[in-house]
């Protein structure tokens, strides 16, 4: 891939994720000294900072880019944030690479830091009668987990899809991520204990739907040219593609926060459903396709939703997830493991930080350094994630 | 109804009030055709039409369960749960005629076991919360055999 087309990671850092109550900038700020350990740059260096904001932290999380520039020391840097719900994380991230492949500058570094209510995710305070995600908690009671649970239950009657099937997905994570020093959950869960865990939106029960987490998470992005200098090598990880693409109209799959879908009575072609073309539009940007992934990390806001992102992202035909699951594929030590770090499912959502956590997971695959759930050999990986109002991200990245 | 607390919806213009046969109110762009609830008032959301027109349009009354779950976990607000809370189904039903999903509570009484994807349901109008003086309505679907029986049992 030409050099106009990548850009490096140099560094990668996360704060951990749990229920720590403190102010996210601290989460930020360790996640970012981190990554500018890990590339050897000191904050002085960082030409270019993109945050990716946090919507419950009051006025320093709408501008979290200035909010940690600040933190860190003024230094006159270039600055932006980015809100895209689930997908802020990625926009910050292609922000920074639009800057750098436009060469309006080689370094930057890119934030993401929440502190997270307990509980179900809310709507923004206030009496809102003209917001979407406000009437459909007023009117229907529908949370996050509702619509998680419409997509698992047409699953089940769709593709035969069964409890064991969504509870095999949790274990299956819940081991990946028991030695991943920046997961919130690291305890071995049976299938018996996800059975038996309450119903929250029938069919998911409590240990299948993720939990609202703090955390925070870094990537410093440089240059190809600065990169090879600095390190003095050619072997880099790189991000090769940074997809960001809004729905395709008609939008015939009921998405939060919506009331109803697109009517497909006047459109001409329907076409692939959103989560396809995110990934779609990944794979094209990059050159590759499904075959040449070796890992993938993908936004498991249930257990049930990993399973329609195996067929999203291609890494098998629409109904053949469950195959893929029972045969091991995606464990690791199987043909193509997702969710290696232990997924949502481990972490909980934090949710500015996650599509960066994602990267930063995929890194330290790449270069062998995750200890206890390392990918052995892996040299391409694919992220994936989905949130409200038409936002989603898919990250390809490559050694 | 035994109540004498004042009908209003809990939301201005999304539904009709027709207590025996109430039906949502979507709209209908002059120039495509195409269908949109809650109403599309601005610009036609079709990305290959230009129209800003809409007639009002009562959307079918009746589909089919595209899928469903429940709320087990009393929803927070701006929700306003009865006190003892008590779990609802929630359904997303497909309407043949406009080729699209929308989604509402289930009535109650009617729980996920009584629900299948393909249940043909209608739609009704019920108390989503209330105060003193108030019943505030919304739409609900309710499965076509549940309506049968209650026929029978009204007759």
């Amino acid at each position: 891939m030409p050099d106009d087309k990548r850009v490096a990671v140099l560094g990668a850092g996360m704060h951990p994720w749990g229920k720590w109550g403190r102010n996210f900038v601290e989460y930020g700020l360790a996640a970012a000294s981190d990554a500018l350990r890990e590339a050897g740059l000191p904050w002085t260096d960082v030409q270019y900072v993109a945050g990716a904001d946090t919507i419950r932290n009051g006025y320093p999380g709408f501008i979290a880019g200035a909010t940690f520039a600040q933190a860190l020391g003024w230094t006159g840097a270039r600055v932006s944030s980015a809100y895209a719900a689930c997908a802020s994380g990625a926009q910050a991230i292609n922000n920074a690479r639009a800057q750098i492949l436009a060469g309006l500058c080689d370094v930057a570094l890119v934030v993401g830091a929440d502190t997270t209510p307990k509980g179900f995710f809310t709507p923004v305070g206030g009496d809102r009668k003209d917001d979407p995600d406000w009437l459909r908690f007023h009117l229907l009671g529908a949370t996050n987990p509702t619509y998680f649970a419409l997509y698992a239950r047409r699953r089940m009657e769709l593709f035969g899809a069964t409890e064991a099937d969504f509870a095999a997905v949790k274990v299956k994570n819940a081991r990946h991520g028991l030695s991943n020093a920046n997961a919130r959950y690291r305890k071995e869960v049976t299938a018996d204990e996800v059975l038996a865990s309450p119903m929250v939106a029938d069919p998911l029960r409590l240990l299948e739907i993720c939990a609202t987490s703090d955390g925070g998470a870094a990537l410093v992005l440089t240059s190809m040219e600065f990169a090879r200098q600095h390190a003095g090598t050619d072997d880099l990880v790189t991000i090769d593609a940074v997809s960001t693409v809004t729905p395709r109209f008609p939008q015939t799959v009921i998405e939060m926060p919506n009331f109803s879908t697109d009517s497909a009575a006047a459109a001409s072609t329907v076409g692939p459903t959103f989560k396809q073309s995110v990934a779609q539009a990944a794979y094209e940007e990059a050159g590759i396709g499904p075959e040449d992934v070796d890992l993938a990390e993908v936004y498991d806001l249930s257990s049930a939703l990993e399973l329609d992102w195996y067929e999203d992202i291609g890494l098998c035909k629409e109904g053949e997830a469950e195959r893929l699951l029972r045969d091991g594929d995606t464990t690791i030590g199987g043909r193509i493991p997702v969710n290696p770090s232990g997924g949502l499912s481990c972490f909980g959502e934090a949710i500015p930080a996650q599509a960066i956590a994602q990267v930063c997971e995929l890194v330290w695959q790449l270069r062998g350094q995750a200890t206890g759930r390392q990918v052995e050999g892996a040299r391409v990986g694919i992220t994936a994630n989905q949130g409200l109002f038409g936002h989603g991200s898919s990250v390809i990245v490559s050694k | 109804m035994s109540t004498a607390k004042t009908r209003l919806p809990a939301i201005e213009g999304w539904f009709t009030l027709d207590e025996q046969a109430p039906a949502l109110l979507g709209s209908k762009c002059t120039t495509c055709g195409n269908f949109a609830f809650p109403k599309e008032t601005y610009f036609c959301r079709n990305p290959e039409c230009q129209g800003t027109e809409f007639a009002e349009t009562e959307l079918s009354r009746t589909g089919r369960v595209w899928s469903y779950t429940d709320a087990c976990y009393q929803p927070p607000k701006p929700y306003e749960a009865a006190d003892p809370y008590v779990p609802f189904a929630i359904a997303a039903v497909e309407l043949v005629a406009e080729k699209m999903v929308v989604m509402g509570q289930v009535v109650p009484g009617v729980g996920v076991d009584d629900l299948t994807v393909g249940t043909e349901v209608e739609l009704v109008l019920d108390t989503l919360y209330e105060d003193d003086d108030h019943e505030y309505l919304v739409w609900k679907w309710r499965p076509r055999a549940a309506a049968k029986l209650k026929e029978q049992a009204d007759a």
